[in-house]
């Protein structure tokens, strides 16, 4: 996906001029043919985060619109107050790119994972969060947010993905198999283990790649022909969408298992695939935890 | 009063009256006042008519803390009302205690939280020049402010880029704890800045050293005021 990123990204520049891309040194390199190009609209602050965001909402008060992009441990986190004020604040917007999305970075250990990225931009208004499964569907959320305004938007990019890309219709969740007895939204590069995970299973499978603004809608729409039975699946801190959930069906009976990267440090290296595992969300992972929830005649 | 017979730098106090409800202000609360003054009454292309141009020069307030002073010289300037000045802090206001740039003409940035103005003056400075416009972007920091390391971040950015759109005028009341060992200018110096130190209370000195040559270089001048202490 960050291939992907810098090839779109490159081809945005060269046909809008209101672009600017921010960076901290990370994918600078990549980027260094379009920066030639640009050079006034490629901007590397070197390893200085705070300063990445605020020059970002800089950029944006004179009518520009930057793309800013590093590791989403350093883009969100580390800088979460100048995103609070040098964007919310000041009411300007931006298209925030991050990489190694929760554990992408295993072998790095805790201080290059941001599980709780989503929901720390939760606790602000306003902004969209793309979670794309694929490269293409990356590339379709990333010139969709280029030329969306003035809004503020988190693309979260990881090295987990889909085998096939889905078709994106940025906001909406798509139907990917439908069943009786529950509703499993599976966000981003979650689907493909859950599709594994549900096979055979009575379970209606919707997909997300845009998780805000929440598609309520299209949840209640899928509750309606299934039991009020949810499982969510999300790549990020387990439980981030429960009030978004609550909110949709807040009218009728449901309950609700949220499935997602545990609150607990592991404390272990490894690999992706490891940390999948020991959270539970490897297909083996998904499929006890969604057995035990879902009535028994579900099966 | 009204608006169009407050010009003069002897209309401040008043006005700041009006914020404050006091007929003297301490040192402190106006440590700004003659700073901010210069700039707009003598440096700063803009004006009440042209707050929204695109060829305006920025002002950046920074240190948003106690920002009465600002609110006086822009009121002084005709951006702000006089009237509504009485209303400072009020809930039916928009002058707050720390300022937000969507709720007044003429305010820049929303201030407050320490160490964003200058970050952002940056990316506001490489913004302009990306449009190949010529304005020039001023941000006003307390000595106590710089403090923030999101600050130094963008001093060293600044200066190896020789952002030359870029001033910095630093209150200096000596109000941070531990101080500038070497003095604060030599803290923009050694990152590639000009730097000129004045007495922040003579407007002629002031207005001498903001309007100095310094191609290919971001501007610092040090403003320094009574002791806080």
């Amino acid at each position: 996906m960050r291939n992907r990123f810098v090839e779109t990204t490159a081809d945005l520049l060269d046909h809008d001029p209101r672009l600017a891309v921010v960076l901290a040194e990370i994918t600078a390199a990549a980027f260094e043919p379009v920066a030639a190009r640009h050079p006034d609209r490629v901007i590397n602050v070197g390893i200085r985060e705070q300063l990445l965001i605020s020059a970002a909402g800089g950029l944006a008060l004179t009518g520009l619109r930057p793309i800013v992009h590093t590791i989403s441990s350093f883009l969100i986190e580390r800088p979460f107050e100048q995103i609070k004020l040098d964007l919310n604040h000041l009411d300007v917007g931006a298209v925030l790119v991050g990489v190694g999305a929760s554990y992408d970075v295993a072998a790095g250990g805790r201080t290059h994972q941001s599980p709780g990225d989503v929901a720390l931009l939760d606790t602000l208004p306003g902004w969209t969060v793309h979670v794309p499964g694929h490269a293409d569907e990356a590339e379709a959320l990333l010139r969709h947010a280029a030329a969306d305004g003035d809004s503020r938007v988190y693309l979260r990019l990881s090295t987990q993905v889909n085998a096939a890309a889905r078709p994106v219709a940025p906001g909406r969740f798509a139907t990917v198999r439908t069943g009786r007895a529950a509703v499993v939204l599976a966000v981003g590069p979650m689907l493909d283990p859950v599709l594994a995970a549900t096979e055979g299973l009575d379970v209606t499978v919707l997909y997300a790649s845009t998780v805000r603004p929440f598609d309520d809608a299209g949840l209640r729409a899928a509750v309606g022909a299934a039991s009020a039975e949810i499982v969510l699946v999300e790549p990020y801190l387990a439980g981030t969408s429960v009030p978004q959930v609550a909110r949709a069906l807040a009218a009728a009976p449901h309950r609700t298992l949220a499935l997602g990267v545990r609150h607990e440090e592991l404390r272990r290296y490894g690999t992706p695939d490891d940390h999948a595992r020991l959270h539970g969300l490897d297909p083996a992972g998904l499929r006890a935890a969604i057995s035990a929830f879902l009535p028994v005649h579900a099966g | 009063m009204n608006a169009t017979a407050l010009r003069g730098y002897d209309d401040l106090r008043p006005l700041l009256s009006l914020m404050t409800g006091d007929e003297k202000h301490d040192p402190a609360s106006i440590s700004t006042l003659d700073a901010i003054w210069v700039l707009y009454d003598r440096v700063l292309r803009v004006s009440p008519a042209t707050a929204d141009a695109q060829d305006r020069d920025w002002f950046l307030l920074s240190k948003g803390h106690g920002p009465s002073a600002y609110y006086a010289v822009l009121t002084a300037k005709g951006f702000l009302d006089p009237a509504d000045l009485a209303g400072f802090g009020g809930i039916d206001s928009a002058l707050g205690h720390h300022p937000d740039r969507t709720l007044l003409p003429g305010v820049e940035i929303s201030s407050g939280s320490l160490g964003h103005g200058l970050p952002i003056g940056l990316g506001v400075a490489l913004g302009l020049k990306a449009q190949g416009l010529g304005s020039q972007v001023w941000v006003l920091v307390g000595d106590a402010e710089l403090g923030e390391g999101s600050n130094h971040e963008a001093i060293a950015l600044a200066g190896a880029l020789g952002l030359d759109n870029l001033h910095v005028v630093v209150v200096d009341n000596r109000s941070d704890t531990h101080g500038w060992p070497g003095g604060i200018a030599a803290r923009f110096v050694v990152e590639g800045w000009a730097a000129e130190e004045v007495d922040g209370r003579d407007h002629g000195l002031l207005a001498a050293a903001y309007t100095r040559e310094h191609g290919g270089q971001p501007l610092v001048v040090v403003a320094h005021v009574e002791s806080k202490k």
